[in-house]
């Protein structure tokens, strides 16, 4: 896979002095969805963390062959790098409609971003709803939507994804499952997603990587890692 | 009742001044989050400046507009040079750098410009206007206050740029996962201060004349005026100085006293400070969780 659009090679990173992670290798290739797998605490959002350049890392990444470490943040998402923050990151002060032209920020083609204003209300109805409110009072599935909105309003090539499931009642996760599958289809983006809920995940995915404290443990296409027995046995849990 | 007629136009006067400091305080925190201390000192100086320029033989209003520049540029280069560094300090390192530059800039002013005081001319000229309560530079002041007001609120409410200094005060992770070039933001949001600023100073200076100590009790009434209208808000920050204004000079003339005018702004912050955090117009931020 080196024609692929996001390379990592022997990436190192962690917080202080504490290391989290030990030379990964990932690839994602332009279009598709990987799923990055892992229990609590292995690195999954250190991992995305360094690849959009909000903590110091170690190791070679290249975007559509360009390299990208060291650069700084503003700059990587400039390159059309999208980021669902662990948390959402939403602008609580800010209401849902200049959240979604924050996303649009860096953008001059003002007819594909009105475009994609009527695009994503379409995706999210109860964003359209609520696009005068003040974000920080929408419920946690809602800023979860506005935060998957506002990362696709940049119209990026890479989707980071932290967790989008995380805290979320089944009813809403079931939600957004399903529009991220018409992103997907719909939208010329790659996702890197990051998930806890392994079959959630591997449904979506096209490929998966295995991250067991900071070292990746198994790699493959996700029809091969979901019937992986020790996935099955430790994320899966077990039966089907 | 005449008497009280004049102390309440006097006081809607200066509170104008104090409402257009207060706008510069407001703009550094919508920006940055920060309470610059110095921002009484920074408005001195480039009032210093705009001195220098008239006296080597400036037109007023090109001094006028080059000072607004130049106070921009000081403004941003403070930030970017001092304030950068201390992003991550904790508040009371920040406190105690904004408390410093005050000091040094007072200095600075001192040193180079001297401590003589010097007479400011004021643009708006010498008639009676509304039945001799108001001075034209009293009016004309006022004017410009609520000018920059308005556009303070348009640049905020509508432009893109606006939008984006508002993300970047409230969430700077977020606005660099959008792409916002976070520091020039907080750059900008200095410039910008600087330049609100540098007007107040330049309408304070005709009344209260130039030297290096014109903005000290003025600052303070700026910072009563902020926190009375809610630190973030500027139309807060207005309707907090002419408040701030038209008290301090109604209880100064019946009640207090001038000696103790100054403790009426101190009073009031602490006040607004234990009764009503969010002040008159700042809204509480309401977030679920």
């Amino acid at each position: 896979m080196t024609d692929a659009l996001l390379d990592v090679r022997g990436l190192e990173a962690g917080y202080g002095a504490g290391r989290v992670l030990f030379g990964i290798d990932l690839q994602v290739a332009a279009g598709s969805v990987t799923a990055l797998l892992g229990a609590n605490g292995a690195g999954k959002t250190t991992t995305l963390r360094a690849l959009c350049g909000l903590i110091r890392l170690q190791g070679h990444v290249t975007l559509g062959g360009q390299r990208i470490d060291g650069m700084a943040t503003e700059e990587i998402v400039r390159l059309g790098v999208a980021h669902v923050p662990d948390g959402r990151g939403t602008f609580t002060g800010l209401t849902t409609e200049e959240n979604l032209r924050m996303g649009a920020c860096t953008r001059r083609d003002k007819a594909g971003v009105r475009e994609d204003f009527e695009r994503f209300y379409e995706y999210f109805p109860r964003l359209k709803e609520r696009r005068h409110q003040q974000a920080g009072t929408l419920s946690g599935g809602e800023q979860q939507m506005l935060a998957i909105a506002r990362a696709l309003m940049l119209r990026p090539k890479l989707l980071l994804m932290d967790e989008p499931s995380f805290g979320l009642a089944p009813k809403v996760v079931q939600d957004i499952f399903r529009i991220m599958r018409r992103v997907r289809e719909e939208q010329q983006v790659a996702i890197l997603l990051v998930e806890q809920n392994a079959s959630l995940a591997l449904e979506l995915a096209d490929h998966a990587f295995l991250l067991e404290t900071g070292r990746i443990a198994l790699a493959g296409p996700a029809a091969a890692v979901r019937s992986n027995e020790a996935v099955r046995a430790a994320y899966l849990g077990g039966s089907t | 009742m005449n008497a009280f007629f004049a102390q309440l136009m006097s006081g809607l006067a200066t509170g104008g001044i104090y409402a257009s400091l207060a706008l510069a305080l407001v703009m550094i925190y919508r920006s940055t989050h920060h309470v610059n201390f110095a921002q009484g000192e920074m408005a001195m100086f480039s009032t210093f400046i705009a001195s220098m320029l008239l006296q080597a033989g400036w037109p007023y209003w090109a001094a006028f507009f080059a000072t607004v520049v130049i106070a921009f540029v000081m403004g941003a280069a403070i930030e970017a040079v001092l304030v950068r560094r201390l992003r991550h300090a904790p508040v009371l390192a920040i406190v105690v750098v904004f408390v410093a530059l005050l000091v040094i800039l007072h200095s600075l002013a001192g040193w180079l410009f001297g401590y003589t005081i010097r007479s400011f001319p004021s643009p708006f000229a010498e008639a009676a206007v509304a039945g001799g309560l108001l001075s034209p530079h009293q009016l004309g002041a006022i004017g410009v206050t609520l000018l920059m007001l308005a556009l303070m609120y348009l640049f905020f409410r509508y432009s893109p740029l606006g939008l984006q200094m508002r993300a970047t005060a409230e969430n700077p992770t977020s606005s660099r996962l959008v792409g916002v070039r976070v520091n020039r933001m907080l750059a900008l949001g200095w410039g910008l201060a600087g330049a609100i600023g540098a007007v107040a100073g330049m309408m304070v200076a005709p009344v209260v004349f130039l030297d290096v100590h014109m903005m000290s009790g003025v600052l303070l009434y700026a910072f009563a005026a902020a926190v009375l209208g809610g630190i973030g808000s500027a139309p807060g920050a207005v309707a907090g100085g002419f408040i701030v204004g038209v008290l301090e000079n109604l209880l100064g003339t019946y009640v207090v006293g001038a000696e103790l005018k100054l403790s009426v702004a101190l009073v009031l912050i602490i006040v607004v400070l234990v009764a009503k955090p969010s002040g008159l117009f700042g809204k509480a931020i309401v977030v679920r969780v």
